[in-house]
């Protein structure tokens, strides 16, 4: 019987783990987990493997060309315009969608942590914007930032929402606005793309921020809710000012909640596709483009599929970056937990 | 994740003035719901009505032409979307369910690094893997096909639903299951007769979750299947939104026609979505 025991995770570990033994039943678990295992093995990292071993290939057409072809593929892509915009609309995009939702979440999760009336409804109208598809989102709001013929007094969309209000001088050009700020951007000679912020691009962060920010919001409620209240009488009682509380007692207290929020937030912004497929489509021009979109249009598009493939592994080598060290310490906590 | 059980009471902004809080609040739903009031009333508008210099008024009378318009264009992929999100979720659900008891009771040496291994999953970039997947359907005669998409979902599933499920277990007491050993339940009886009963909120959460994200994927819809009659629906409006020639009442008809299913679960059953979500979150 004594063999037959699940190994749990509150047992007790001495200093020297006992001895793992295979009985029928272990052996049964191992079984039943195979096929998971085996499907991760293949559909994630064999087909990573494969995917990272096509972009070291001639692979350009319809015909499969598995001619070695070093790094050249990486180099060429790193060369071109369009992959430098891209790199430059992704670090646009994820700095400003993570630092607003993460902003707006805190301050939604304040005011509704305030003891208010009618709680649940305002808690559920920040949050409902995630059970939506950002197909959806993309819909909406394509029409919500289409500015129409404001210029000429013809505005259509928020343009004519601030015309109506009278605040026509937040009008702007939004998803159809070209332009990179400040002063059209740096243009440096080694660069193949204008270094600064593509204006085309703030409409998205706001549509993306407003299906975001309900998860920041639930995340520091959860965290706000969970500071026991000794603690902050504790630092009342030595005196300390409600600032200090604050600054000292509360914010320190939320910091893996930020953390675990940033990762969530960024590997979604480094992934994002659906969103601007719809919304813009990655223009005007290429403002709003993003890997996503060229890995999918030179290789399902065009059948650059070298190319493509290396697109893919630099998206995936971004997201890495973050997830990993993220994977491994939260692994490493679970097991001296 | 207690949210509701702690008398804390708030500390920031616990000096102003309730009608301040208040119409800050009030002035973010406004906000909020800007969107959903846009996709409501011009759905409503009837053809002649459509106007995008009064599209921020109230239509004159309920129309629902442009909605009989969408379902026209979209009715197949309603279908779709149903024969495999239902499929789907449940075969997730019952692997996620098996994988977790696994991996909570059932510990091996190096589960934790299996786990961790298999979690990095549910994180990649989908395009890094999409190259390969095309052509392995395509092996196996599944490409273009709506087996095709389940099986997608259902492998990259495997990880948010282990997860789910895992952390999930963790909560019932080993004791319970020890007790069962004793009385010389083996694998299979343990869970059937210890670990299922008591499992109906993991499989809500599960089962949540895994309906809204197969919903309301798009790239693994927009690449696996090729055919217009196979579509799920949101590759069908991200098509009928591409269109020059559908009017913008007739997508935003079919935005909402989207949106409907995933927008009633969170309402109805708004608290387990939060948990999964949450889940994503690892430690949240």
């Amino acid at each position: 019987m004594e063999a037959t025991r699940p190994v749990s995770r509150s047992t007790p570990r001495p200093t020297s783990r006992p001895a793992y033994r295979l009985t029928r039943d272990r052996v049964t678990a191992l079984l039943m987990l195979a096929p998971s295992v085996v499907a991760i093995g293949v559909f994630v990292y064999g087909f990573i493997a494969w995917t990272g071993f096509v972009s070291l290939t001639q692979w350009s057409g319809i015909l499969a060309n598995l001619r070695f072809n070093g790094l050249e593929n990486y180099v060429s892509i790193f060369n071109t315009g369009r992959f430098q915009t891209d790199i430059r609309n992704t670090v646009v995009f994820t700095t400003l969608f993570v630092v607003l939702t993460l902003l707006l979440g805190f301050v939604l999760a304040v005011l509704v942590d305030q003891r208010v009336r009618g709680e649940t409804i305002f808690r559920s109208i920040y949050l409902f914007p995630m059970s939506l598809s950002f197909i959806v989102t993309g819909v909406a709001m394509a029409w919500v930032f289409t500015p129409g013929n404001w210029q000429n007094g013809d505005p259509t969309g928020i343009n004519l929402l601030f015309k109506q209000m009278g605040l026509g001088w937040f009008q702007s050009g939004w998803i159809t606005d070209a332009s990179i700020w400040p002063g059209g951007g740096w243009f440096p000679d080694w660069s193949r793309t204008r270094i600064g912020l593509p204006l085309a691009m703030l409409p998205v962060v706001a549509a993306a921020t407003w299906q975001m920010s309900g998860f920041t919001m639930a995340m520091y409620l959860a965290g706000l809710r969970a500071i026991p209240d000794e603690m902050r009488e504790a630092a009342r009682v030595d005196g300390a000012t409600e600032w200090q509380v604050i600054r000292y007692i509360i914010l320190p207290q939320l910091t893996p909640v930020t953390l675990s929020a940033i990762i969530v937030l960024g590997h979604v912004s480094l992934k994002i596709f659906d969103l601007i497929m719809t919304m813009t489509g990655g223009g005007p021009g290429n403002a709003t483009d993003v890997p996503g979109i060229y890995m999918y249009e030179i290789t399902f598009k065009a059948n650059k599929v070298a190319e493509g493939a290396a697109v893919a592994m630099v998206m995936l080598v971004l997201v890495a970056l973050v997830i990993v060290p993220y994977l491994i310490s939260n692994m490493r906590n679970a097991q001296e937990g | 994740m207690a949210t509701r059980t702690i008398t804390t009471q708030p500390y920031i902004l616990r000096h102003w003035p309730r009608l301040i809080i208040y119409i800050i609040m009030i002035g973010f739903a406004l906000i909020y719901l800007i969107p959903v009031y846009l996709l409501i009333i011009t759905s409503l508008k009837s053809f002649d009505q459509v106007s995008l210099s009064r599209m921020w008024e109230l239509p004159t009378g309920l129309s629902f032409q442009s909605f009989e318009r969408a379902w026209e264009v979209m009715h197949q992929s309603f279908v779709n979307s149903l024969l495999l999100v239902i499929p789907a979720t449940v075969i997730s659900c019952l692997l996620g369910s098996m994988n977790g008891y696994i991996l909570s009771k059932w510990k091996f040496p190096y589960a934790d690094v299996v786990f961790t291994l298999i979690l990095f999953g549910m994180f990649i970039p989908y395009q890094s893997v999409l190259l390969p997947l095309v052509e392995t359907l395509r092996q196996i005669k599944l490409y273009g096909s709506i087996p095709g998409l389940i099986l997608t979902h259902v492998v990259y599933g495997i990880p948010i639903t282990t997860l789910i499920f895992r952390n999930y277990y963790a909560g019932i007491p080993t004791e319970l299951v020890e007790a069962s050993g004793i009385d010389g339940a083996g694998f299979f009886g343990v869970y059937r007769h210890v670990i299922f009963p008591l499992s109906v909120p993991g499989f809500v959460v599960v089962a949540i979750w895994q309906f809204t994200s197969i919903w309301n994927e798009f790239l693994f819809g927009l690449i696996i299947t090729n055919a217009p009659e196979l579509r799920p629906v949101t590759v069908a409006l991200q098509n009928l939104s591409g269109s020059q020639y559908t009017q913008w009442n007739v997508q935003m008809a079919g935005a909402l026609m989207v949106a409907l299913p995933t927008l009633l679960i969170y309402i109805l059953l708004g608290r387990y979505f939060l948990r999964g979500m949450m889940a994503g979150a690892l430690k949240g």
